[in-house]
């Protein structure tokens, strides 16, 4: 028994440290769920740290509007809890949508790319500012410091190039 | 409305199910003729219980019925069944083996397509499991008239031990085992020898070795319809045949023959409609060799070594677990992606 | 010379419906009152329109202009007015929309100046330049650039030119037609890609159920006195005429998904590709018709030349459509795709233009589960597990299905053609495809905010380190002025204050930390009005507001705790 014993723990020992793993692989997978959007509607200040307190167990998995139903059942498959429906005190999903400054409003006050997470706005002081549409997350923390309110969030039409082919399962059941 | 493509072969399950009882036939007709139409009231019932219990469940699991009855894939089940139970089987044994393989091997694992065992041959395993007796009682060729069939499937009083055997199979192994024993009377009595009995014919049993040559005709027919592959058969039979060979090459007093071996049990019916059956086999060209000669292997060391009169039904349900992994296993390289 | 032919795994055997539409010889059409044509009809970039609405276009006019790497030019297919540039319906099932060129013939059919070019005398790389301004597709159906593809391998020279003729789509025989009537032109273009390719060999593949077809273009080499060019009668099999499995059939080379066709030594165009380049190389004139077959659900199935942006129901209905037509199939009735109404425009990747009804193609029967019987996998040109992938495509576990190699299918639908249980497997194989791109969109798109919003962190942390430095440096500064300065005065006056160095110190910092604030205040008071100066009185109002809710703002931000 002793000598299974030992053998065991010099297996386990060695494989601790053959398998060593860097970094937290937990939040590296959350944060690869969570759209990136970085809007912070979750409470936190971006997805990263959002993702280190649902690993942590200080929050919850349905806090982030972005990601929606389909990011919430990904968590829950991801962390085995309970799917919960999203969390109506930090948003509703919406559709993605970019937002747009209205260029003959803006008075080039450079507050909204401070605000912007992901530098998606190029500009200078004075200078008129616009939206990189590619880099867009759609956060929406742009409109709230603009003193002029020329951001608008326009909703992403499908184009030929993202249109997708339907899901064509039709379920057999009896008439 | 549909995308392309807007045209279609005309192909159905419904009409892979009918050339599978088709060529069925052939057997079946060699069965009445040296055991009597008994089998017929067998097939009839088996195909009652398994439309009823199929219509049960579909109607249970909320399934259109008019379209799963006529795919025939239950009737098809059935006729299996009936074809490898005992022809003087009580009704409520092929009733109870019926039931149990379309709704709990097919039906409860989600109907047609997703049964991951061969329902008839899950159905068999458990039947002779739980009434061995029942189950490895068979009359010799020409030896009951069809009245005392009906009465022994409809339970007229059963004394089926002093009017019945067991099959050449399960015969022969005995008969080798007694003479190995140098107790026995039939001490050093050779292979050939032992099988002059009255239940042997030239190769298997008497009579039931015609009724694998008509399974034999059915399954070429159906190699040749497409339906199946010549992969599983053709390794099926070869595997046992080499099996077979090896051992009785070296100790032919102990051991039954190749040839033998083919003609008897469930072989032919094994290697060409049960082994074949695609929900349950593998799928791949090379994981149907290997699915095949693996039963192969197991029906012939069942049959030599185990306590069960045929191996081809428990070969096939160890075969079947092992399906994920060969098909998983033996996929063929891709367009471009060939070595060669 | 009998000449060794490969097998490709699989394939079928539809009905070929092909006899109908050959009857009668290519006709052509009366111009429409509306020409339509969409800038993007081919792979790549996106052409950008050369034209206004109002502008008056001559026949071969430039409308559209290539654009990035991989592009292709459009051209006005009449002359005319400009009408609009617009979104219009483009022939795509999605009935999405995209920016078209809208154009109302004048009836003059009037040439703008065509430009000739000599293949011989004009570098390689001009002569694709030329060809991409001729607006030279594939127009097999895959529209893919022709100039991108004439264009030998490293070695600068290729083994084989393959030439699709084989046309294996039901009821499609528009290069069935192209190949009996136009041989010897098409031949003229094939010798030029051969030049340009520096091929050994040119064969020309075409189905063995069009003798016609291979008599006529054999007849043209004859004449031509080419050689190393060859007419080669392969069997009839669906998808025999996919590039892939006609590569095979005539060299026996399989080119795996995701690799280019020349590194092995091929190179593979459609016959009305060769027929369009030599229009172009040798009349000046760029790709601004089609043969066009109309078949299937009409009187009179026959083939047309047409213009580029011609409304389908006006090409139609000179076929004579059935009253009972109630879809347009762009392509044939295996991989076509289903019009999203009747006066979609023909564009460079319509060959055919197959004119449905319920009878002729009815809807599938039911659904049924997939008794995994592998008929798919033996129909399968591309040697795929077709009831593998729909069980992982079903399942949305897409990995799987591209473990299985999702993306080798060329979604020919045989695999559908023949499946017992009726299950429209290549629809979620398409399914599939577009969601995995569109998953890797994402994904994309959300590493791309990843990395920008951890730069911006990391930025932003570097700015404040760099600012507390240079405040530390700045204060350090000062402070040793004020030392020094406050050392030197009560050094003059007593000696009493030379023992107590401190408090002088804490005096320094005190005016430091004011005078900071001072200037803080004041940058502040700068900030607000500077930026809105000459505004409307409401716009001012709106910012008054806007201000008054800023500077409650860090009010309640000093409320939260830091996170």
């Amino acid at each position: 028994m002793t000598g299974i014993a030992l053998v065991l723990g010099a297996v386990l020992g060695f494989a601790s440290i053959k398998f060593k793993v860097e970094g937290d692989p937990l939040v590296e997978k959350i944060d690869a769920i969570l759209p990136q959007t970085q809007c912070g509607q979750c409470g936190f200040p971006g997805c990263r740290p959002y993702a280190t307190a649902i690993a942590d167990g200080e929050a919850e998995i349905n806090q982030c509007p972005p990601g929606g139903e389909e990011g919430i059942r990904k968590l829950a498959d991801l962390l085995g809890r309970e799917f919960k429906p999203l969390s109506e005190e930090h948003g509703v999903e919406k559709p993605k949508s970019v937002a747009v400054i209205d260029e003959a409003t803006c008075i080039g006050c450079t507050l909204c790319i401070q605000a912007c997470p992901v530098d998606a706005i190029v500009g200078a002081a004075k200078q008129l500012h616009t939206i990189v549409a590619a880099e867009c997350t759609g956060c929406e923390l742009c409109l709230a410091p603009c003193p002029v309110d020329c951001i608008t969030m326009e909703a992403i039409t499908e184009t030929v190039d993202t249109w997708k082919w339907r899901y064509p399962v039709v379920e057999i059941k009896a008439a | 409305m549909n995308n392309s493509p807007f045209v279609r072969k005309a192909a159905s399950v419904q009409s892979v199910m009918l050339q599978v009882l088709l060529a069925l036939v052939p057997a079946i007709a060699a069965y009445v003729w040296f055991f009597g139409a008994g089998i017929l009231v067998q097939l009839a019932i088996a195909s009652a219980a398994a439309l009823a219990g199929e219509a049960a469940m579909l109607a249970i699991r909320g399934k259109p019925k008019a379209l799963f009855l006529t795919d025939l894939s239950a009737v098809v089940t059935a006729w299996l069944i009936a074809l490898t139970f005992p022809p003087i089987a009580p009704w409520w044994l092929t009733v109870t083996g019926t039931l149990l393989a379309v709704v709990v091997v097919k039906q409860l694992y989600g109907g047609l397509g997703q049964n991951p065992f061969n329902p008839a041959m899950a159905a068999f395993c458990l039947m002779i499991v739980a009434y061995p007796a029942l189950m490895s009682q068979w009359p010799a060729a020409g030896q009951l008239d069809f009245k005392t069939q009906l009465d022994l499937i409809f339970g007229g009083l059963r004394q089926v031990d002093a009017i019945t055997g067991a099959t050449p199979l399960d015969a022969l192994r005995t008969a080798l085992r007694s003479a190995a024993n140098p107790d026995s009377q039939l001490h050093g009595l050779r292979t050939s020898q032992l099988m002059d009995g009255p239940a042997f014919g030239l190769l298997g049993g008497k009579g039931s070795e015609w009724i694998a040559l008509g399974y034999l005709v059915g399954g070429l027919w159906l190699i040749r319809q497409r339906i199946i592959t010549w992969h599983i058969p053709a390794a099926f039979c070869g595997a046992l045949f080499a099996s077979a060979l090896l051992l009785w090459g070296m100790r032919p007093d102990a051991f039954a023959s190749p040839l033998f071996h083919l003609a008897s049990g469930g072989a032919m019916l094994g290697a060409f409609f049960i082994l074949t059956d695609p929900v349950s086999g593998a799928t791949t060209p090379r994981g149907k060799l290997l699915f095949a000669a693996g039963a192969a292997i197991f029906t012939y060391v069942i049959r030599s070594f185990g306590a069960f009169p045929d191996g081809v039904a428990f070969a096939t349900l160890l075969m079947n677990i092992l399906v994920p992994l060969i098909d998983m296993k033996t996929q063929a390289p891709v367009f471009g992606h060939k070595k060669d | 010379m009998l000449r060794k032919l490969f097998k490709f795994h699989g394939g079928v055997k539809p009905q070929t419906n092909k006899t109908q539409s050959t009857t009668e010889p290519i006709a052509s059409v009366p111009l429409p009152d509306r020409l339509v044509i969409p800038l993007h009809q081919a792979v790549g970039g996106h052409p950008r329109p050369l034209v206004q609405p109002g502008d008056h276009v001559l026949k071969g006019q430039r409308i559209g202009g290539a654009d990035g790497n991989l592009s292709s030019a459009v051209h006005a297919s009449t002359s005319g007015i400009v009408r609009d540039v617009a979104q219009a319906v483009m022939p795509h099932t999605s009935g999405l929309t995209t920016l078209s060129v809208i154009i109302e013939p004048d009836g003059e059919d009037r040439w703008c100046e065509l430009e000739k070019v000599n293949y011989r005398s004009t570098p390689p790389d001009e002569l694709r330049d030329f060809l991409r301004d001729a607006g030279v597709v594939g127009l097999g159906g895959a529209v893919f650039p022709s100039y991108a593809k004439l264009k030998p391998g490293k070695e600068g020279k290729l083994k084989t030119l393959v030439i699709n003729g084989a046309e294996c789509e039901p009821f499609i025989t528009c290069d069935d037609m192209l190949m009996r009537e136009r041989a010897s032109d098409m031949l003229k273009g094939i010798v030029a890609m051969r030049y340009m390719l520096q091929a050994e060999e040119v064969l020309i593949g075409i189905e063995d159920n069009k003798p016609e077809a291979v008599a006529s273009v054999q007849a043209a080499i004859k004449a031509s006195g080419e050689t190393g060019i060859e007419a080669v009668a392969i069997p009839t099999r669906y998808p025999a005429g996919g590039a892939k499995q006609l590569i095979r059939v005539l060299t026996g080379i399989e080119v795996p998904h995701g690799r280019r066709s020349t590194d092995f030594g091929v190179q593979c165009f459609n016959v009305g590709t060769a027929f369009s380049i030599f229009e172009a190389l040798e009349h000046g004139r760029p790709l601004i018709s089609r043969l066009v077959t109309v078949a299937g659900n009409v009187t009179a199935p026959r083939n047309y030349d047409v213009l580029i942006g011609t409304p389908m129901d006006h090409l139609v209905r000179l076929a004579g459509p059935r009253p009972d037509t109630d879809r347009y199939i762009m392509g044939g009735p295996m991989m076509g795709v289903r019009m999203p109404g009747f006066d979609v425009p023909v564009v460079k990747a319509t060959n055919c233009v197959l004119v449905g009804s319920a009878t002729m193609f009815p809807a599938p029967p039911p659904e049924m589960p997939c008794i995994r019987c592998g008929e798919c996998a033996k129909a399968c040109p591309a040697d795929l597990a077709p009831f593998e992938m729909y069980w992982f495509s079903r399942s949305k576990n897409f990995g799987k299905a591209q473990e299985y190699h999702l993306f080798d299918c060329i979604e020919c639908g045989c695999c559908s053609f023949v499946c017992p249980s009726h299950i429209p497997l290549v629809d979620y194989f398409r399914f599939s495809k577009s969601e995995i791109w569109s998953r890797e969109r994402e994904k994309e798109s959300a590493d791309g905010a990843r990395d920008r919003f951890e730069f911006k962190n990391f930025r932003q942390e570097r700015e404040k380190q760099e600012k507390a430095e240079k405040l530390a440096a700045k204060a350090a500064a000062t402070r040793e002025k004020v030392a020094t300065e406050g050392a030197a005065t009560p050094a003059a006056a007593d000696g009493e204050a030379a023992p107590k160095p401190k408090p002088s110190g804490d005096d320094a910092k005190r005016a430091l930390i004011e005078a900071a604030m001072e200037k803080a205040r004041q940058q502040k008071a700068q900030v607000a009005p500077k930026n809105t100066d000459h505004l409307a009185p409401d716009v001012e109002a709106d910012i008054a507001a806007i201000d008054a809710r800023r500077n409650a703002a860090p009010a309640r931000a000093a409320d939260t705790p830091d996170a």
